[in-house]
């Protein structure tokens, strides 16, 4: 049988107080496919997390667009943060837990690992001058309840 | 916000909002450092009862202060955190240094 593919996108000024309505829209696309509330809240963090840094980092607080794309097909959620900001030189450094070029602001250089550890797959494009962009996969409804591990 | 900032003894008490993003943090941030520096405060203690989101945004908050407080000589808790702040804060090896209470 065929997988169904259903796609959405959204742009978005780069500006904070979007951050919480990108990840609310995403959640709510991704419903239909019956998602635990630990995948939901997965979904919203990483989603907060490459967006935060695209209007952080990737503009540095100044003017320009978020883009968002989301596509279901069968059980995988993919999405994919977009912006043409100012880019990132090294991606593997930038990728490495704790590394930030913000410790003034009180970043703490975790982004990047909490959307590897929420979602099953993360990969990035970057080109400096050009701008970023983050993808990433999850399979939905499949993982079980796991609670919190003390 | 100024009534989510409170000084009992030498504690300093901040009411967490709903959501503790990148938007929210920044006030939070300011707000504290300038109560921490007004008042007397030595420790802080983060309540997580109304928060429902926290992201990487949040261990900035904390971690910033914790570098504060840390200098002061004093403690950083978080109480009232659910599973999903609960499992943010272990994730970023916070939970190793600040007190977590329920
Ligand atoms: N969209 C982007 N554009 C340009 N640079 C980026 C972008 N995203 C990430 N970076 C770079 O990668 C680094 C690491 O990102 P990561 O999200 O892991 O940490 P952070 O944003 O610095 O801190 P935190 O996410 O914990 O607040 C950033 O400090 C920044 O230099
Ligand atoms: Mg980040």
């Amino acid at each position: 049988m065929e997988k169904k593919k259903n796609e959405m996108k959204i742009e978005f000024d780069a500006r904070s107080e979007n951050e919480g309505f990108a990840r609310v829209a995403v959640a709510a696309f991704m419903s239909s496919l019956d998602p635990t509330l630990e995948e939901i809240a997965d979904v919203k963090t990483a989603v907060s997390e490459a967006v935060t840094n695209s209007i952080i980092h990737g503009y540095e607080e100044q003017e320009g667009k978020v883009y968002i794309v989301c596509e279901m097909t069968g059980d995988v959620l993919q999405v994919s943060v977009e912006d043409q900001g100012k880019g990132i030189p090294d991606i593997e450094k930038a990728m490495e837990p704790l590394y930030t070029t913000k410790p003034e602001m009180d970043r703490s250089g975790m982004g990047f690992s909490f959307m590897e550890a929420f979602m099953d797959h993360l990969e990035v494009a970057s080109e400096v001058g050009k701008g970023t962009r983050i993808e990433m996969w999850k399979k939905i409804g499949t993982t079980p309840w796991l609670g919190e591990e003390e | 916000m100024e009534e989510d900032f409170k000084v009992i003894e030498n504690y300093l008490m901040v009411r967490m909002p709903e959501e503790l993003d990148h938007h929210k943090s920044v006030a939070i941030r300011e707000t504290a450092d300038r109560m921490i520096l007004r008042e007397d405060v030595k420790n802080i203690v983060f309540d997580f009862e109304d928060t429902r989101f926290m992201d990487s945004s949040g261990i900035g908050v904390i971690m910033g202060r914790y570098k504060t407080i840390h200098c002061l000589g004093g403690q950083v808790f978080a109480i009232h955190a659910d599973g999903q702040i609960k499992r943010i804060l272990r994730m970023s090896g916070l939970k190793g240094i600040i007190e977590v209470l329920d």
